[in-house]
């Protein structure tokens, strides 16, 4: 706890870096509640297809977005390796299924680089910054922009 | 704690109070005599006045003070509760919910009605016994109406000792504005009344001596001899010089909560030694004690002294009332034997009131709801326990085993116990739809009577709040089109009063409410004519009886012949099966002309737990609620027929019913299934059709959790909720009525997947 608070002291934050495919992407540990193994979902009729399904989360339904495909890649295969961050956004608890969590970060705001300028409409949506951290280049994300509004779904 | 937090427990104790209030009227109105019953319902208007008056809501207080005061007269055996009677305080039960109501939310009261009432409940207390009447008015000066008090006291063998303390007028024109401290004379004379409501003159004085400096006087003088001496009576009155810097106002508010049961007088003293009466005493409350003490020793004597004092009262009342002797004089034997059980029973209520307090314990719903929450949990916890240990364990003998054997039941008890905090009985719903049934047939001209049984049953939280609605509405279609009018009846040959039963009763792990009449039953063939006027069923339709009864449940139906204010806009019977089906129930009705008709309603004792069929449709499982399925069959590929392009009917009994398989609707599986490979489920929807639902395979029934879809996602269309299986997986539970709604017709289906397809973009 008094890590933490130094570190929010000078600035500097924590993140939780994971792997997809050979690239990495981090995200705020704060919006991290738990990370676990990945368990079969039951699919969903109609839903979209970066969502795998529903699995129990100690007794709550927890929808299953496979990350690398809401993110414009290749659908993933989840083999036991797999792994699921659970994550708060917004008001709502979803389970983004990843290939593994590499590390904790902390950073300070100097250490994040403006997102290079691409054509992308989807990249430019998510991706937060990019952090250059022994010459590995990992994506700092935003979840709030992946996962819109309950009301603007409905609609 | 805050004003308002204690103002919403005052409230929560009114609704209790009133509660109580109605079903001890409705036991007298049944016959009950016992002095208890009076004295629950005298508590219970007493308990709001009280409340409402530290919250200065004065509508409700004085509403509730006129109905005290003649409640006190049949508490007192001084008006006997009538039927006639009872209908008018139950009506002001009414009013009194009405009025409570208001003050919490706002909102008006019939003026028009509380004024009226208001009336017919002094004309109660003054019609039957002038006397009565006079404890409300402010008391005037003249001596005539003296004798009041004495006649709500038994113990007044000499009336005349009354008069020897009179209030005597004095001019109020010297009362002038001054900040100089003035002297006032306050003149006490506590009522028998005061000390029945618990009130204390001590106390009361007590609190007088914060106003300024005051002295004392108490006049003894009224004190009868001791073997004449009611033990409950009133007979010391005060004299009390106030030296304040307040106002007179300031000094009533000392007695604000008695004023209505002493008499009280407060005038500006001219001088300040004008002479007293009597000599100051210092004020001490030994003298009550005394008081007191020889109360008990004359309890005694009381009993034969009680014929005395009923001639005392009869006498008391002839002279104020002549036309009413003989009315007073036919009460003088009851009273002899009452008036010692009514003591009696005033007694054991004290004692009664506080042993009941401290039974009950109000829990915020969501402290429960999340203890329920967790039980289910623990419970699938528990069977994916048993099912992993079973799997790695091939002796089946070991005492993990048998410990989990124990941990199973003990888990089922604590889910039993635990459903059973949300767990209420239905009688606040049935007490409400005795006010309805008093309020349509009074508007409507009808008598009738509510019959309620298994008031006691008990069923969620939440299946009685949702369940007033339909009830309300069937009780008023019974009273207005179910029971005839008066003469219709009596030229039936039936009892003029009409009788509406209201039953509710446990059947098989579910509640069964039952709705009987005993008006003239269904005209089948006024309902017959009016379902072909509306188009509901072809003219030349073939209907069983039972076919034409259910007809009243279709949409859009009335047989009343003129719309009324109550019922008959043809939206009721339909709106009650929805709403019934949507608890999860089911409700039938069965009518014999002449005789009356019978609903009967069968609703889930929870809506956390659902009975379902566990089903497996394209490698997924499934629930289908079991109230949805109306039969199981294995198809043959003799009564599959195809229709169309892509349709298939299925042949049941020579009737043809559409096929829908589910796992197509669901966009589980990209082609239709073969249907002679899978099962089929006869559904009955929302709308009323039939439709054979295919599924793969059925693997059992169960009883499952509920557990909310929206809650982290968002609603899929064709899915009412999840649920989660003993084997640990999400399960998701069908919703019939869209599957059936998504299959009526391509386009109908198209559209739906369309829309979720929008849904999915907006996601996306």
């Amino acid at each position: 706890m008094s890590y933490a608070v130094k570190n929010l002291a000078q600035g500097s934050r924590e993140l939780i870096a994971f792997r997809i495919g050979d690239q990495e992407f981090c995200v705020n540990i704060m919006s991290v509640r738990e990370i676990r193994g990945w368990t079969k979902a039951t699919g969903l009729p109609h839903s979209p297809s970066y969502v795998m399904g529903v699995i129990n989360l100690r007794g709550a339904v927890l929808p299953i977005v496979d990350l690398s495909a809401r993110l414009g890649m290749r659908r993933a295969e989840p083999t036991p390796r797999h792994v699921i961050i659970v994550a708060q956004v917004k008001n709502r608890v979803v389970g983004l299924l990843v290939e593994a969590v590499s590390d904790i970060l902390t950073v300070t705001d100097e250490n994040i680089q403006p997102v290079p300028e691409v054509s992308s409409e989807l990249e430019r949506q998510y991706a937060r910054g990019i952090l250059a951290i022994d010459k590995r280049m990992i994506c700092l994300i935003e979840l709030d922009t992946l996962f819109p509004d309950t009301d603007s779904e409905a609609a | 704690m805050d004003m308002n937090e204690i103002k919403e427990i005052f409230f929560q104790e009114c609704e209790e109070q009133l509660a109580e209030l109605e079903s001890g009227l409705l036991k007298l109105n049944d016959g009950d005599r016992d002095p208890e019953t009076v004295n629950a319902v005298f508590r219970a208007v007493h308990s709001i006045k009280g409340g409402a008056g530290a919250f200065g809501l004065d509508d409700l207080v004085s509403f509730a003070h006129v109905f005290e005061t003649t409640l006190d007269c049949v508490r007192s055996n001084k008006l006997e509760p009538t039927q006639d009677v009872l209908k008018v305080m139950l009506k002001s039960a009414d009013v009194l919910a009405d009025l409570v109501s208001a003050s919490r939310d706002g909102g008006g009261v019939d003026e028009g009605r509380s004024r009226g009432l208001v009336k017919e409940l002094e004309a109660l207390a003054r019609g039957e016994l002038p006397t009565g009447g006079a404890a409300e008015a402010p008391k005037p000066a003249a001596p005539k109406p003296a004798p009041a008090p004495a006649a709500a006291a038994p113990a007044a063998p000499a009336p005349t000792d009354e008069s020897g303390f009179q209030p005597v007028p004095f001019s109020f024109d010297d009362e002038e504005e001054t900040i100089v401290p003035s002297v006032y004379e306050v003149t006490f004379k506590p009522r028998r009344e005061l000390y029945a409501k618990g009130n204390e003159a001590a106390l009361l004085l007590r609190d007088l001596t914060r106003v300024g400096e005051m002295s004392i006087n108490c006049d003894t003088e009224t004190l009868p001899h001791f073997d004449k001496m009611d033990p409950e009576g009133a007979y010391f009155s005060w004299k009390i010089s106030v030296k304040t810097e307040k106002g007179e106002q300031d000094i009533r508010s000392v007695f604000e909560f008695a004023e209505w049961d002493c008499d009280l007088d407060v005038k500006l003293a001219e001088t300040t030694d004008e002479e007293l009466p009597m000599v100051p005493v210092p004020f001490d409350l030994s003298a009550l004690d005394d008081d007191s003490a020889s109360e008990e020793d004359a309890a005694e004597d009381a009993a034969s002294i009680q014929a005395a004092a009923a001639e005392a009262v009869a006498a008391a009342e002839t002279a104020t009332n002549v036309s009413k002797m003989a009315a007073a004089a036919s009460r003088v034997e009851k009273k002899e034997s009452q008036a010692a059980a009514a003591a009696a029973a005033a007694a054991a209520n004290a004692a009664n009131a506080a042993n009941s307090a401290g039974q009950t314990i109000r829990v915020d719903l969501d402290r429960v709801d999340r203890l329920i929450n967790l039980v289910g949990e623990l419970v699938i916890n528990q069977a994916m326990l048993s099912q992993s240990v079973i799997e790695n364990d091939t002796t089946g003998t070991s005492s993990i085993n048998m410990g989990l054997e124990e941990l199973q039941q003990l888990t089922r008890e604590i889910q039993d116990s635990v459903m059973a905090i949300r767990a209420q009985p239905v009688k606040p719903v049935f007490q409400r739809m005795s006010r309805i049934v008093r309020e349509v047939a009074d508007m409507v001209g009808k008598s009738i009577r509510l019959v309620t049984e298994g008031e006691n049953t008990e069923v969620d939280k939440t299946v009685i709040d949702k369940l007033a609605e339909p009830l309300t509405h069937m009780i008023r279609n019974a009273v207005d089109h179910g029971i005839e009018s008066p003469e219709k009846r009596e030229a039936a040959g039936k009892n003029p009063e009409g009788t509406v039963k209201l039953t509710a009763k446990h059947r098989s792990g579910r509640i069964v409410i039952e709705l009987v009449d005993d008006g003239a039953g269904i005209n089948r063939e006024k309902v017959r004519q009016k379902a072909i006027d509306n188009d509901l069923i072809p003219a030349d339709a073939n209907l069983s009886d039972e076919e034409i009864d259910n007809l009243i449940f279709m949409p859009g139906f009335s047989t009343a012949d003129k719309i009324s204010d109550i019922s008959g806009r043809g939206v009721g019977m339909d709106v009650v099966k929805r709403s019934i089906q949507a608890l999860g129930g089911r409700i039938s009705i069965s009518s014999r002309p002449g005789l009356g008709s019978t609903f009967t309603m069968s609703l889930p004792l929870t809506l956390a737990v659902l009975d379902g069929m566990v089903v497996t449709v394209a490698g997924q499982t499934l629930v289908v609620p079991l109230t949805a399925i109306v039969e199981t069959l294995q198809p043959e590929a003799s009564s599959i027929h195809s229709f169309g392009a892509n349709q298939r009917l299925i042949s049941i009994r020579n009737s043809f019913c559409p096929l829908v398989d589910v796992g197509r609707i669901l966009n589980f599986r990209g082609t239709q299934a073969n249907p002679v490979e899978g099962v089929a489920l006869l559904v009955e929807s929302e709308g009323g059709g039939q439709r054979a639902l295919m599924v793969d395979a059925i693997q059992g029934q169960r009883q499952v959790v509920i557990k909310s879809l929206e809650a982290n996602y968002t609603h899929v269309p064709g899915i009412a909720a999840a649920t989660i299986l003993g084997d640990g997986r999400v399960a998701l539970i069908l919703d019939v009525d869209a599957v059936v709604a998504a299959s009526r017709g391509q386009s109908l289906k198209q559209e739906s997947s369309l829309k979720s397809d929008m849904s999915l973009a907006a996601a996306g």
